[in-house]
């Protein structure tokens, strides 16, 4: 049931023209910004001593590009994520799910998983890039699969809380801007433990942390849980929301 | 085991704040059965159909579809239904073959029954021709189709049809009326409409509900017991007076329609066609018509909702909008 949920909505996203935009747009922006580090990179080895260098390729050029990626995702996530419910409940064919034998869970789920259909895709084109790199020089394998790992984690918590926020109202807009309220809130909150006492339990909630110390090769449990707490969380809270859904004063 | 009670409402009600939507509503639904659903705008149809769908969730009372309790195991129960809401749920950048097979996996039709499951859905609504067609670029008649092949798709025991022939042509409407019938044979059927003659000449049985209460309950076959004909309709070439007509044995009243024609009362137990005809021949009124007057159902929902809203206009603080519970 969940598959079959997952499939229409990644044939719906892949109908609609936003989902071809949103792979080129992001496709051609990181192209820049990856050639431009390359090429910077390419530059600044000519000039320093190998003995001194202490960070390779692999930190400069690919985890800066996937610190930018990170950042851009909190744009695109809740362009993606904006209609999943939204939009159901506006065209009136979320009764067509509600009467029909599916529970919440299986729609919650599979629109969930859908959507991370889409961004496996845009992962996976955007994933070519530092593997070119490969080809040319020695590149660490492990950072490169950690920036992997932690962009995916990022994706999904992200599209889950989008798809928590889609369930809230019957407008596409509104889900999309409090999604990206969320997203930018939990990116900045690190700025927090740099200017406030007492306060500095807050930087642990910002996402940009967790994935920053992914992002250097650093796999610690702690981020990964940091990651699935949010994803579980905004999962159920989205469950529960449409089946209030059935209850609503 | 074969339960011939398929849907089974017992005393549920909603309210939406302090507004009560249904109050205290019961009723059954059996096998083969078509029901028609009545009332006015506001009157609690949407609720009730929602309820009876599971997509609302009543805050009192008990729901049964096919014996199964649809609020203690709502999965099970809503496999045994097939709903139409009063917008059809379409997706519109889907094609109507994509939209059908999507509806019979969610319904749970096996893998291998899809093919004769959309077959058959697609042959009774008529929708055969145009499998490969976008549905958003249908017109809205041929969305509606769609939209009722969806609820049949997994010929479910229940179908639940909120307005189903709003937006058809003649033709279509007729077809539609037609397999809501056919559809009447081995399923039970809810109806909700607007219009009374469809009700009449679709429905077993109607029940009109009324600022969320039902107000009235009947089988059509009986509507003609419990409203006996009480009036004749009579045209003349050279018309009598109303008096002469009047002072005719049996005659109680007469109301004049137009110069040539009559409505004659009477007391249901005593017909005055006879007394008519011999008087007409009598004195040389030329009578061209005389035909008994059935009461149709939409002089008895007009009488009930009338004298009804008559009654609470002082008890109610005014309709509960309908519109904002969709």
């Amino acid at each position: 049931m969940i598959f079959t949920i997952a499939a229409k909505e990644l044939r719906a996203l892949f109908l609609s023209p936003l989902a071809w935009a949103i792979l080129c747009a992001v496709q051609i922006v990181v192209a820049f910004i990856f050639l431009q580090d390359l090429s910077n990179y390419i530059d600044q080895q000519a000039n320093i001593n190998p003995e001194t260098l202490t960070e390779g390729a692999s930190l400069t050029v690919i985890a800066k590009m996937y610190a930018t990626v990170g950042f851009m995702m909190i744009l695109v996530v809740p362009l993606m994520t904006m209609r999943m419910i939204a939009d159901e409940r506006r065209q009136n064919t979320l009764a067509l799910l509600l009467s029909s034998p599916i529970t919440s869970r299986d729609i919650v789920l599979g629109k969930f998983a859908g959507v991370m259909g889409f961004f496996t895709v845009m992962h996976l084109l955007l994933t070519l890039m530092p593997l070119s790199l490969f080809m040319g020089g020695w590149i660490d394998s492990g950072i490169v699969s950690a920036n992997i790992l932690a962009l995916f984690l990022l994706l999904c918590s992200f599209s889950a809380i989008g798809l928590y926020f889609s369930t809230l109202t019957s407008e596409p807009a509104v889900a999309a801007a409090t999604t990206l309220g969320t997203l930018l809130l939990l990116w900045i909150l690190n700025i927090v433990i740099s200017t406030a006492d007492g306060f500095s339990w807050l930087g642990y909630l910002s996402a940009q942390n967790h994935y920053g110390v992914l992002l250097q090769g650093v796999f610690s449990s702690m981020d990964i849980i940091y990651f699935l707490i949010l994803i579980f969380l905004f999962l159920i809270l989205a469950i529960r929301r449409l089946n209030y859904e059935r209850i609503q004063l | 085991m074969q339960n011939d009670t398929l849907v089974e409402v017992k005393n549920v009600s909603r309210w939406y704040g302090s507004n009560c939507a249904v109050n205290n509503i019961s009723f059954q639904v059996k096998r083969g059965e078509v029901l028609g659903f009545l009332g006015p705008n506001g009157a609690g149809k949407s609720t009730t159909m929602n309820m009876v769908t599971g997509n609302l969730a009543p805050m009192a009372g008990e729901i049964f579809v096919n014996g199964i309790d649809l609020l203690e195991q709502p999965q099970d129960a809503k496999a045994h239904i097939g709903f139409l809401p009063e917008q059809p749920p379409l997706y519109k950048a889907f094609t109507v073959d994509e939209y059908l097979r999507f509806c019979a996996r969610i319904n749970r039709v096996t893998k291998t029954a899809i093919a004769s499951a959309m077959d058959t859905a697609k042959q009774r609504c008529g929708l055969t021709q145009i499998g490969k067609r976008l549905i958003g670029n249908l017109s809205k008649g041929y969305q509606q189709r769609v939209a009722i092949a969806q609820a049949i798709i997994h010929s479910p025991n229940v179908v639940i049809l909120d307005e189903p022939t709003v937006g058809l042509d003649p033709i279509q409407i007729n077809e539609i009326r037609q397999l809501i019938r056919e559809l009447g044979d081995e399923h039970s059927v809810i109806l909700s409409s607007h219009i009374l003659p469809e009700i009449q000449t679709t429905c077993d049985r109607v029940q009109i509900i009324n600022q969320g209460e039902l107000v009235y309950h009947s089988s059509l076959k009986n509507l003609e017991q419990t409203h006996p004909v009480d009036c004749l309709l009579a045209s003349f070439k050279k018309p009598p007076t109303a008096k002469e007509l009047e002072e005719l044995h049996q005659v109680e009243s007469v109301e004049l329609v137009d110069n040539h024609q009559f409505k004659i009362f009477f007391d249901p137990d005593d017909s005055p066609a006879e007394t008519i005809v011999q008087a007409s021949v009598a004195n040389h009124w030329s009578l061209t018509e005389l035909t008994p007057q059935q009461k149709t159902l939409e002089q008895i929902f007009v009488d009930i909702i009338s004298s009804d809203s008559a009654s609470k206009q002082f008890e109610s603080s005014g309709p509960y909008d309908e519109d904002r519970a969709a």
